[in-house]
């Protein structure tokens, strides 16, 4: 009996683990497949007849995907180090400290998080516009566009209070007794202590912006600061008549953010992303 | 709480996030609202305020009463199975069983993957003479015209957004079977209940309150759904995929028409509002208490 429910577990589990691979497998097939073979065959050929890495070659040297791979990363990058010292900075005063206007900052916050970003991206479109926030003003302000409006986020700043409101009152009061500024104890005692918040918010903060689309798409007027999922969706309109490539180009796009994951994965299935969750 | 000497110190850490905030949010906020009041079909540059009429339009227009009908259809064909079917994996994950790491890992997979990429392979797998109608021709069902019939086609992109969101509901699942105390699964067993039984009446009943937050996320995110239709369908065909996010892409990018979207974009704001509060001051109250 027991035997048959761990046969039942893993036969479903490596069921849905063949699906969620399916789509990327069934992409690299294509993107290895030679020009002589037919991807439109039927029925279908899962492996290649002939595998060769000239599609990834070619759309490396038709497209630069690897430009946009490093418009992606700065762009995650600043807005990871934007979100990190913003969404900490707000998160302190919010657990922490007694002033006027404290209500008002924090239902101030808590309003953002119950307007979804589409319903309000017509006038942040025109704002960044009228603040020269665009890619044909420059490289820094191009990216400054693709950056600001999500330097920070309302998550992050609850995900940040919630984890300085677990830190013990004492540490901060010894600190003020020792003679420790409202600066230096958020700086040097409250900041160290919660650095796992502070990755998790960093890892998922990275994870969104890489894979932003919506707003790239319309702030971005050329391929100079255009950004992986922007490209690579340009790319899919440009060459669909060549899927090989399109294929090679979407398999390429990918690599850099699963070598991320893998790297970071026990931030993932650790189960200390509760905080994480998004709407 | 203490009070720092200088009164300026807490306003001072929050001035950077307030500046973003108000820039990137507030002011959009409000001129979401004035622009939905104005007519900018006649002049772009000095538009004249119309009152009501742009939601008038919209309220009769029925692409646009349509995009709302097939929002809501997603919503339906999406939520139950994200809240179901991520929690019936999490479930058999949290089993003693030999690797579950690389488990978790490979369902995680397409929740870190760009929707872009997940779309495109996709409309790949959908292509008339794609894998999925071969598969479906070797279990002897006729062909499915996944993203070409309109009857299908918002069945077919919803498919993809489970596919992504799989992963990600049932990580949120296994953080809460964490909590639920060992005890009550051997005291149940006692009693004699089965596996299923078991989950019944103590799994399900402990992680309710996560059950309620991953419907309303899994809404919310339904009711914004945008990429994976603009790769996939363009909103066709015959407007079948066509949600309120592409409605409001349309009238806003292509037809440059920003007082008739910003007045969509009301509306979508009020949907998702009350999936929200649900949200905020239900479901997650703890963590939002000031």
């Amino acid at each position: 009996m027991k035997f048959l429910k761990g046969f039942f577990i893993h036969f479903i589990l490596i069921f849905v683990c063949i699906l969620c691979l399916l789509p990327f497998l069934w992409l690299t097939s294509t993107a290895m497949k030679g020009a002589g073979e037919n991807i439109f065959a039927y029925p279908p050929v899962l492996f290649p007849e002939d595998p060769t890495f000239n599609n990834f070659k070619e759309v490396l040297r038709l497209v630069p995907i690897l430009k946009y791979a490093l418009n992606s990363f700065i762009v995650a990058f600043f807005t990871v180090i934007l979100n990190l010292i913003l969404s900490s900075l707000a998160a302190y005063p919010l657990a922490r400290m007694e002033f006027r206007g404290k209500k008002i900052a924090f239902f101030g916050v808590l309003a953002t998080i119950m307007v979804p970003f589409q319903a309000i991206m017509l006038p942040i479109y025109i704002i960044t516009l009228k603040l020269h926030l665009t890619d044909g003003h420059g490289a820094v302000m191009g990216y400054l566009g693709l950056i600001l409006p999500f330097a920070v986020n309302a998550f992050g700043i609850f995900l940040l209070r919630q984890a300085f409101l677990s830190i013990p009152r004492e540490l901060e009061e010894s600190a003020i007794v020792d003679g420790c500024n409202a600066f230096q104890i958020f700086y040097k005692v409250l900041l160290p202590l919660i650095t796992p918040s502070l990755a998790v918010l960093a890892i998922f903060t990275f994870i969104g912006s890489w894979g932003e689309f919506l707003w790239p798409s319309i702030i971005l007027t050329n391929d100079s600061l255009m950004t992986l999922p922007v490209g690579i969706n340009n790319l899919s309109g440009a060459f669909s008549a060549n899927y090989r490539l399109v294929a090679a180009g979407s398999i390429v796009s990918i690599i850099p953010i699963i070598i991320f994951f893998l790297s970071m994965q026990r931030y993932f299935i650790s189960g200390k992303t509760e905080g994480a969750v998004k709407g | 709480m203490y009070k720092f000497q200088n009164k300026l110190i807490p306003y001072l850490f929050l001035i950077p996030a307030g500046v973003i905030l108000i820039v990137f949010f507030f002011i959009p906020f409000f001129q979401t609202i004035i622009l939905s009041f104005q007519d900018y079909s006649k002049d772009i540059y000095s538009p004249a305020f119309i009152g009501l009429s742009n939601y008038a339009e919209i309220l009769k227009s029925p692409i646009f009463l349509k995009s709302i009908a097939n929002t809501f259809y997603f919503l339906i064909l999406c939520v139950p199975f994200l809240v179901i079917f991520p929690l019936f994996l999490a479930i058999l994950i949290n089993q003693k069983i030999k690797g579950k790491t690389v488990y978790k890992l490979l369902i995680y997979l397409p929740v870190v993957v760009s929707i872009v990429v997940v779309a495109i392979a996709f409309k790949w797998l959908y292509a008339p003479n794609g894998l999925l109608n071969y598969i479906l021709e070797l279990l002897k069902i006729k062909n499915i015209g996944w993203l070409v019939n309109p009857k299908v086609a918002m069945i077919s992109v919803s498919l993809v957004t489970i596919f992504k969101g799989i992963g990600y509901y049932m990580m949120i699942y296994l953080a809460s079977l964490m909590s639920v105390p060992k005890d009550l699964y051997e005291a149940a067993e006692v009693d004699g209940a089965g596996e299923f039984l078991k989950h019944m009446t103590v799994t399900i009943p402990h992680i309710m309150p996560t059950i309620a937050l991953v419907s309303t996320i899994s809404s919310i995110s339904a009711l914004k759904v945008f990429v994976e239709i603009y790769v996939m369908t363009h909103g066709g065909p015959l407007n079948s995929t066509k949600t309120i996010v592409y409605y409001i892409y349309e009238r806003a990018f292509e037809n440059l028409d920003l007082g008739v979207a910003s007045a969509a974009c009301v509306i979508l704001l009020l949907i998702v509002l009350v999936f929200s509060l649900l949200n905020i001051f239900v479901f997650e109250r703890g963590k939002y208490d000031i």
